[in-house]
Formats: C-alpha cells, structure tokens, sequence
C-alpha cells in the first residue's frame, strides 16, 4: 500500500494536478480563517470595484506627515488623470486651431500641455463644433488649470460657534504618508462585485460550496449508473433488460426537466446545497449507467473472465476483481465529468431561481449569473466573472490531470 | 485401461444458436459425442466452424440452446454456482491467446493460489502453499521465485502458456480442454508447450480434449479425432482412421492442404 503511495507520487501528471487541487482545497479551508468577513457582506457603496489597494483617506491625512521631493511627481500626476480620449480630444482642438499634425505627441503629456496653454483661447471659435463641444473643452481646460497648480489643498473644517469654515490642516503635493502606519486599508485582490461584496471572499466561499455540490452529485451519479451498470452488463438477460428499461425511461424524461420539477416541489426553505446536490446526483446518473454496461459487456466475454469462472470465483468476485478495474479509470473520469456537470447543473438551477438558497451561501454558478446579469462582460468588468471561470477550469483540470496519473499507476498494462 | 472404457463427458443433439429469426446463426447444429475417460480426443475444424462455441458450452460459460450434455454418464447439472464450482473441479481449460487470458491486475501468485484454494487448500501453511506453487511451476521449467510477486503480462507468450499448464497441474480435473493451445506462439514454444501437456496427461491420466485447425497436430497427439465441418460433425473415429482412410470430402480437403516439406508447393489450389 504504502509502495502504491510512492508511485502515485513519482507520476508528473498527478504530482501536478494533486498540487492544483490541493492548493485550491487548502485557500478553501484557510482562507475564511484569515477574512472572516462574511461572503455575502456587501461592503462596498457602488457597483465593480476594480481591483487593487484600498487606502482611507480620512485616516491618511491624520497620519505622519512626510515631505519627498520627487521630479517626476507632478508630470505623473497629470498623467494619470489625463486620460486617452481628452489627450485625442485636445488634438483635435489643437489642429482645428491650426497647428500642425507633427507638432502634436499625444504620448509627451508635458509637451501636450505646453502647446495647449499657449494656443487654447475659449473664446476661438472653430467651424462645425457644437456648443456641448465647446462646453467639454472649457471644462477641460478648467481640470488642467486645477492639476497644473503646484499649490496644494486647504482642508477646513465647520466651526460650529463662529459659522465659519476654519482651515484645520493643508495637504501640500509633496506630503506622503507610509502606507503601514495608516488605520484602514483593505485590499480587494479581485475588487467587488455588482452587488459592492468582495470577489475573493465571496468566490472562496462559493468554491467550497460548490465542490460540495459537485462532490455529492458526482459520487452519488456515478454510485447509482456504476452499480446499475455493472449488473445489467455483466448478469445480462431479464435483469438487463429491467435495468435498460428504467434508464431508458430516464434519458426520454430530459433529466433537466426533473431536476427542475423536483426542485420546485421541495421548496425554497428546504433547498439547502446538499439536497439540490442529492437531487442533481439521482437525475444525472443515466449515462454512466449505459456507458458502463457497454464497457462490461466487451469485458464479460473475455478469456481472463472466463477463467476466473473457472477458478470457482463467485459473481461478485468476478464483478469487483475482473470487470471493475478493467473499468476504473473510466469510471474515475465518469465521476470527474458528473463533479463539474453537477457544478453547471447546480449553476443553470440557480439561474431559474430553484438552486439552493442564496442568502447565506454563494455558488459559483451563481456568482456567473450575476455577473452576467449586470453585464460584467459587457463593462468588461473581468474580475467579475473570469476568476470564476478560471476556478471552474482548475478544478476540472487538476482533477482529470490526476486521474490520469492514477491510470498510469493502477493500470499495470500502461506503466513505463 | 480399455477394460473400463466410458464416456467421461457426452451430448446428444447438442446445439447452439445466436440470435433470434432471421439474424439466428446456428454454431453447433445437433452434434453427438462421446468423449472416453482416459483419451486425448481432437476436435478439428476451420475457424468459424463452432469448436471455441462447442469448447464453451462443454465449459459450462455458455448454454446450449438444445440438446443434452453428459458427464459420467449422468445428465450435467450446472444450475446453481455451487454445482458449477463442483463441475468446474472436474473440467479445466487452457485458453488460445494466453496474452488476454489473464487478469493484468493479479499477480502470478495469485492466479496459482485461487488453484490451490479451489483444490481446498485454503487453510494450508504459508510454506507450504509456496512449495505446491514452486512445484508446479518447475514441472514446467519456470522458477516460481523468479516469478512471485510479477504480473503475467511480464512474461513471454510461452511463459503464460506454460503458467496455464502449471494451473492445471495444480488443479488436477478429470478433463482438460485445449482450446487451441499453441496457435498464438511461436513455433519453437510449440513444441515445448506440447511436450509438456502430453507429460502432464501422462501422469495425470486426464481426459484431454483437443481444440485445433491443425490435422496434422491431431493426428500427432490424438486417440479419437472429430472433424468439425460448420457446426456438425462430419466424421469422427479413431486417429488413423480418420486420417488414413479419410471418407469425408472436408476431411481429405483438410488432408490435402497440410503443407508437406519434401513435396514442392502447388500455389495454384491456395
């Protein structure tokens, strides 16, 4: 047993796969140790936070002060506010205006300002141009005014006994506060999400949820078909022919269909994970059932079967010993394909509002369903839904990985 | 041992057929026979003449649609897995392709330990277990320390076959059906294969039932022979009669296409 170990662990393809897993089952397990803010808290006023560092700003003027002088300080400051479109938009005034085309570098930010502080006149008027036109560009030039002043900004505050505003502190453009010593800080690796709830909490806990879904379906799916199969193949005749009958019942019956129907009727109070993953397992076991059987059938005529008759074996031996691990890395990747068609089941339930109730818990499927609703792909809010789809694709991925490092162990035949 | 000549193992209209209407194919079509205890009988015929279909229902994996079977003279009763256990005792195979004759997941030691407890040994000393298993297996010149602990498809086409041999000597049954033993090797194992299946019948005393295409090998080995022709037996007696005086078109045809060395070969009636 423990040399099976080892050789399971020499296989690259395991190695790398139980590493994906393991190292997604260990952010699941760990990770709400770390945050324990809730996964459905909604902390953010406003919809898909981007990514990155959230630093108060209240709490950073009250913190130490320090003065660096940096060159490049305020040609990065204009920088990062003029943004593409009013870099294009101040050449297209700049040429009405009569500058050249080759005078113009939209990419030299100082240059840009330079050239439109000698020529902007907001009394000019240019041919064709409409008056919301003209209005953009005199609010421009006011935002430029503002971010070219190398004066810095008065904080007051209301003084309740005189009426008056009193300046209580100034922030000069050179002042820099450390980033340890401010109070708040929060960072959102994959930012919010539609509703203003952090993605990363949120997809931990829906990773979890959902490999517990898919867990369950998968096994009891492929439980159910494994044992169905395995009978009407190898034992053939009337029993075959019941267990074919049943299974042919539930391929006409869209298991969709079911899924959705038996969901309804059990109600939303009673809908917890589990039982949505009971209900997905006892709908979707119809074609490893069949698949099964078919492989058994190629294997019940087989010479190593028949001597295992021979030698006296009972049916049972014969099923558990000579069919099934002719089977099994089969099986194993039946069970793989019904754990994350258990996960989509789950999510196209959540979608019609029958999947498990969501005021506690988010799935993955869901967390897709918002962000399609609020159009994530469209605003190309990718954290909304790609870490999502990412997660999805490893699990998938880590587990076939590893099944086929499991064949290449246990099924001596392909070994090296 | 001609004094007390029975049939061990006999059928009367014993027939198979596949399928149902107009997709049935009869395998066996009504067929008699009389196997005596002691011989090597040979059953000979082209592929797809119904000898592996008339092998397995001898076996009992399979049922015959029609017909009677029977073993020392008494109607066969294999309807329950404890009788078959029990018949399966007296009747023995060794397969055709010995590369899927075994399970690739079990261990050699395995496949001769299920021989052993089938003979009732289960509550044998460790000890004593390997020593029936080294035995058996150098009867056929293997070395079963070599072989502990390996898996069968780690041998030669020869080994496996020879193992097969080593399962039978362990298992001693009454009969022993051939299916074919030496097709899927190699000529020079053949021989040796052979050699070692006549001596363990010689010892044994075993009823030996050959499955085979070849006539040439029938007549080398066998007491009786029948000559299988779609499904029927088109004649049968002893060897040299059989061959010798061949009275079957089938069977001279089967005769004549035996390549014989000193003659040159006329490719025209290939």
């Amino acid at each position: 047993m423990k040399h099976t170990i080892q050789q399971v662990f020499r296989s690259g393809k395991f190695v790398f796969g139980f590493a994906i897993f393991a190292a997604v089952l260990l952010i699941v397990i760990f990770y709400p140790l770390i945050i324990t803010d809730g996964p459905l808290s909604i902390i953010g006023q406003g919809t898909f936070f981007p990514p990155g560092i959230y630093v108060n700003v209240y709490d950073s003027m009250s913190s130490t002060v320090y003065t660096l002088n940096l060159d490049d300080a305020a040609a990065k400051r204009i920088a990062s506010k003029l943004n593409e479109d009013d870099r294009l938009a101040l050449k297209e005034w700049l040429m009405a205006a009569g500058v050249s085309e080759a005078e113009i570098d939209t990419t030299d930010t100082q240059k840009l300002l330079d050239l439109w502080v000698n020529n902007y006149d907001s009394k000019k008027s240019i041919p064709g141009m409409t008056n919301a036109k003209r209005n953009y560009y005199v609010r421009l030039n006011t935002a430029l005014k503002g971010l070219m002043a190398t004066e810095g900004v008065t904080v007051s505050q209301f003084n309740l006994q005189t009426q008056t505003l009193e300046e209580v502190d100034a922030v000069e453009q050179s002042d820099f506060v450390n980033i340890t010593e401010v109070a708040n800080m929060r960072v959102l690796p994959l930012g919010t999400d539609n509703f203003g709830r952090d993605v990363l909490t949120e997809l931990v806990a829906a990773t979890a949820v959902s490999l517990k879904i898919g867990f369950v379906a998968g096994i009891i799916a492929t439980l159910i078909g494994l044992t169905l199969g395995l009978l009407g193949g190898y034992v053939g005749g009337i029993v075959d022919d019941i267990i074919m009958f049943i299974t042919n019942l539930f391929i006409v019956i869209p298991s969709f269909v079911l899924l959705i129907l038996i969901s309804f009727s059990i109600g939303q109070e009673q809908r917890g994970a589990v039982t949505i993953a009971v209900v997905i397992g006892f709908t979707s076991w119809v074609w490893t059932a069949r698949a099964v059987r078919s492989q058994v059938i190629s294997l019940r005529n087989r010479d190593h079967v028949n001597l295992s008759k021979l030698s006296g074996h009972s049916l049972v031996h014969i099923i558990l010993s000579d069919i099934l691990p002719y089977i099994a890395s089969y099986v194993i990747m039946a069970l793989i394909l019904q754990i994350s068609s258990g996960i989509l089941a789950e999510a196209s339930l959540s979608i019609l509002g029958l999947g498990p109730r969501t005021t506690e818990v988010p799935t993955l499927g869901l967390m897709m369903n918002w962000a399609m609703i609020y159009q994530a792909q469209i605003l190309g809010k990718w954290w909304a839904y790609l870490p999502v789809l990412v997660t999805i694709a490893l699990i998938t991925f880590s587990m076939n990985l590893m099944n086929t490092g499991l064949d290449q162990v246990f099924n001596p035949a392909l070994r090296d | 041992m001609l004094n007390e000549r029975f049939p061990i193992l006999s059928g009367k209209g014993v027939t198979k057929i596949f399928g149902l209407g107009r997709q049935k194919t009869v395998a066996v079509d009504h067929v008699d026979f009389n196997f005596y205890a002691g011989e090597i009988i040979s059953i000979v015929g082209e592929s797809g003449s119904g000898k592996t279909t008339l092998a397995k229902m001898l076996l009992g994996l399979i049922s015959h649609t029609e017909g009677d079977i029977f073993y020392h003279e008494k109607k066969r009763d294999i309807s329950s897995q404890k009788k078959k256990q029990e018949y399966w005792k007296g009747i023995q195979a060794i397969f055709q392709d010995p590369f899927s004759s075994y399970n690739i997941f079990n261990k050699i030691d395995s496949v001769l330990l299920d021989c052993i407890y089938m003979r009732g040994g289960r509550g044998l000393p460790h000890a004593k277990k390997v020593e029936l298993m080294t035995e058996a297996c150098s009867f056929v010149n293997l070395k079963f320390e070599e072989l502990t602990n390996k898996y069968p498809f780690e041998l030669s086409g020869g080994q496996m076959q020879r193992l097969m041999i080593a399962r039978i000597f362990l298992l001693k049954p009454k009969i022993l059906l051939a299916d074919e033993p030496t097709s899927m090797i190699d000529a020079s194992s053949r021989a040796t294969i052979l050699d070692y299946l006549l001596k363990l019948r010689s010892e044994t005393g075993m009823t030996t039932i050959f499955i085979t295409h070849d006539i040439g090998l029938a007549y080398y080995v066998s007491d009786t022979v029948y000559i299988m022709e779609r499904g029927k037996f088109v004649e049968h007696g002893s060897a040299d009669e059989v061959i010798l005086t061949p009275r079957n078109e089938y069977t001279k045809r089967l005769i004549s296409d035996v390549p014989k060395i000193y003659e040159e070969w006329d490719l025209s009636t290939v």
